[in-house]
């Protein structure tokens, strides 16, 4: 009887571990099929010989990759992206979490403020009208319709907001003694507590701008003015246009598979470099992450 | 005195409220007055106060042409889809990693699983293609069986099926950690008192473990309803082609290609019009929902 439920709970377990280990390596391998074709030499890639380990192990592509003057300006374009974009985000959420934190008897339009944003973030003109917008204000082709048209994160603001009510009022109280303004009491105390709520909306946000290449694709209509992302989507574009395999032949002569992939893992490794410290930050950015879905 | 400062306290504060809100009105604000184009028949040239007003006739319109049940008929089966796997697969990936002891084993095989949630949809896009190819490592192994090769992303058949995977692919082991939180919420002592009545593993899961998740299932599911008209535009838009308009062509990729790159602006704005009154008495509901069966709310 015993030794039956022991053989049992240890073929479950088993099991549970052939599982896991599937539903990782399926993660895994299509990832790393993708680095390894980089790696690869370039006729092994177009036949597609390359698996889990680079075919000829070379970096030619990496050194053509060097002298793509493109991608290395959308490279910087989506840096200047991210450190704009993220810091003006992180300025209006402290901003407006703090006012927001406070009680309707020590704000009195507090609640009219947080009904405004959560009805913006309920509802939307939709694409077209803001497009027109935009376009209206003349920012077409710069970088600023990249990031103005999302400055207020409005799930990091309610976020934030619930961080700052958990601030004791004493500390507040106090420092109003002293003499502090509202603007130094907001800098000087709750900026310092709150390092865990910003350091997981600002990851957040970094991802966010960095991966995003459909503001690209609709506010640029120069190539040049591409950000990365929206440059590697571009390559794709390419691929899904084949929609009959005698093409796929013609194509494999034009574009360089591996120069491709080379792009694309040059491309995540500001994501990878912001991995580690994303991940401490998980649970609390699980908060933002499920809601904005 | 004391009022006096109490004003300019309320004064700091709409200050530092100013900023932000000035951008909401430029980008959430100014936009929503643009709806008004959806009653027009709208010509760049004349604007939004020069254009002919023509009440309903753009939703009369979208009424009549069958591409606006084709793509709502898309936007739903898919968006439904990816919210039926997209729930069970992270739920079946937590309950099995809530097995395993094995500290660092566990540990590395989360940082994998959760790495595609923070690839942009353009790099698994990428990997997507390269995955499905005419020559790729899925048809390899279909001819190695002894089976044609197919075009997956060029068949109708297939390409709501793989948007709805890869889309699984990419969240499933992210979206396990809000239910990997629910099951160290569990009390360990209902797992002791069970084993004590004579449950076993599986008694266990149907009668501690998943009514200790329920309200994290239920509150997810509900946001989840609230997006039932968003089937993924960065995903679908990465991978579609003219061949599979038929079943993968979504409500926002009508909107952009139709509406935007077509130039009908007011058609396109009467659906996007139509989506956001939806979407936003789902999300209303959904929040109801929430708040009534998990206690919880949205927003």
């Amino acid at each position: 009887m015993i030794r039956s439920k022991s053989f049992g709970s240890r073929l479950s377990y088993i099991i549970i571990w052939l599982l896991l280990l599937a539903m990782t390596a399926l993660c895994f391998v299509p990832m790393m099929n993708m680095v390894s074709i980089s790696f690869s030499n370039s006729s092994a890639a177009s036949a597609n010989q390359v698996g889990l380990l680079p075919v000829h192990f070379n970096l030619n592509s990496y050194s053509l990759l060097l002298e793509d003057g493109q991608f290395w300006r959308s490279f910087l374009i989506s840096i200047e992206r991210v450190v704009i974009g993220t810091s003006l985000n992180l300025i209006l959420s402290v901003l407006m979490a703090y006012p927001l934190s406070k009680t309707t008897k020590q704000f009195a339009a507090r609640n009219i403020y947080m009904n405004i944003l959560i009805f913006t973030m309920l509802f939307s003109g939709g694409m077209i009208p803001l497009f027109l917008v935009v376009k209206g204000l003349g920012l077409m082709n710069t970088i600023w319709a990249l990031i103005l048209p999302g400055a207020v994160p409005i799930f990091d603001v309610i976020l934030l907001m619930n961080f700052f009510k958990s601030v004791p009022e004493s500390l507040e109280e106090a420092a109003m003694m002293d003499g502090a303004s509202k603007l130094t009491i907001l800098f000087k105390i709750y900026l310092p507590i709150s390092v865990p709520a910003l350091a997981t909306i600002g990851l957040f946000a970094i991802v966010g701008h960095w991966n995003d290449y459909f503001s690209g694709l609709l506010y640029m209509n120069n190539p040049a003015n591409y950000p990365l992302q929206t440059y590697i989507q571009q390559l794709n574009v390419d691929m899904t246009k084949i929609t009959d395999p005698s093409q796929l032949k013609a194509l494999a002569s034009v574009s360089d598979k591996t120069l491709n992939a080379a792009k694309i893992v040059v491309s995540i490794l500001p994501v990878l470099a912001v991995y580690p410290f994303l991940q401490k930050y998980f649970t609390t950015g699980l908060i933002i992450g499920s809601v904005k879905g | 005195m004391h009022k006096n400062k109490g004003r300019t306290g309320q004064l700091a504060y709409h200050f530092m409220m100013a900023p932000g809100m000035i951008f909401l009105v430029i980008f959430s604000f100014v936009p929503m007055l643009g709806i008004v184009m959806a009653f027009e028949n709208y010509v760049p040239a004349q604007g939004i106060f020069g254009s002919k007003w023509v009440g309903l006739a753009n939703f009369q319109y979208m009424l009549q042409i069958p591409d606006s049940w084709n793509i709502l008929r898309n936007t739903v089966i898919i968006a439904l889809g990816k919210i039926i796997f997209g729930t069970i697969v992270p739920i079946i990936f937590a309950l099995l990693l809530n097995e395993i002891r094995l500290k660092w084993a566990k540990k590395t095989m989360q940082t994998i699983v959760y790495l595609p949630n923070f690839l942009s949809w353009a790099v698994v896009a990428a990997i997507v293609i390269n995955v499905f190819d005419y020559t790729g490592p899925i048809n390899n192994f279909l001819t190695g069986l002894g089976m044609h090769p197919i075009m997956f992303l060029a068949s109708n058949h297939w390409f709501r099926k793989i948007m709805i995977g890869t889309d699984v692919w990419k969240n499933f082991g992210y979206g396990a950690i809000v239910y990997l939180a629910a099951l160290t919420g569990i009390d360990p002592g209902l797992y002791e008192a069970s084993a004590m009545d004579g449950a076993n593993r599986f008694k266990q899961l149907l009668h501690v473990t998943l009514p200790g998740i329920l309200p994290t299932i239920m509150l997810i599911s509900a946001l989840n309803l609230g997006n039932i008209l968003n089937a993924g535009f960065d995903q679908i838009y990465a991978l579609y082609n003219p061949i599979v308009y038929e079943t993968g062509d979504v409500i926002d990729t009508y909107v952009y290609r139709v509406g935007l790159l077509g130039q009908q602006y007011s058609f396109a704005t009467a659906i996007g019009l139509l989506k956001s009154v939806v979407s936003f008495v789902l999300l209303i509901s959904a929040n109801k929902l929430s708040i009534k069966f998990a206690n919880m709310r949205i927003f």
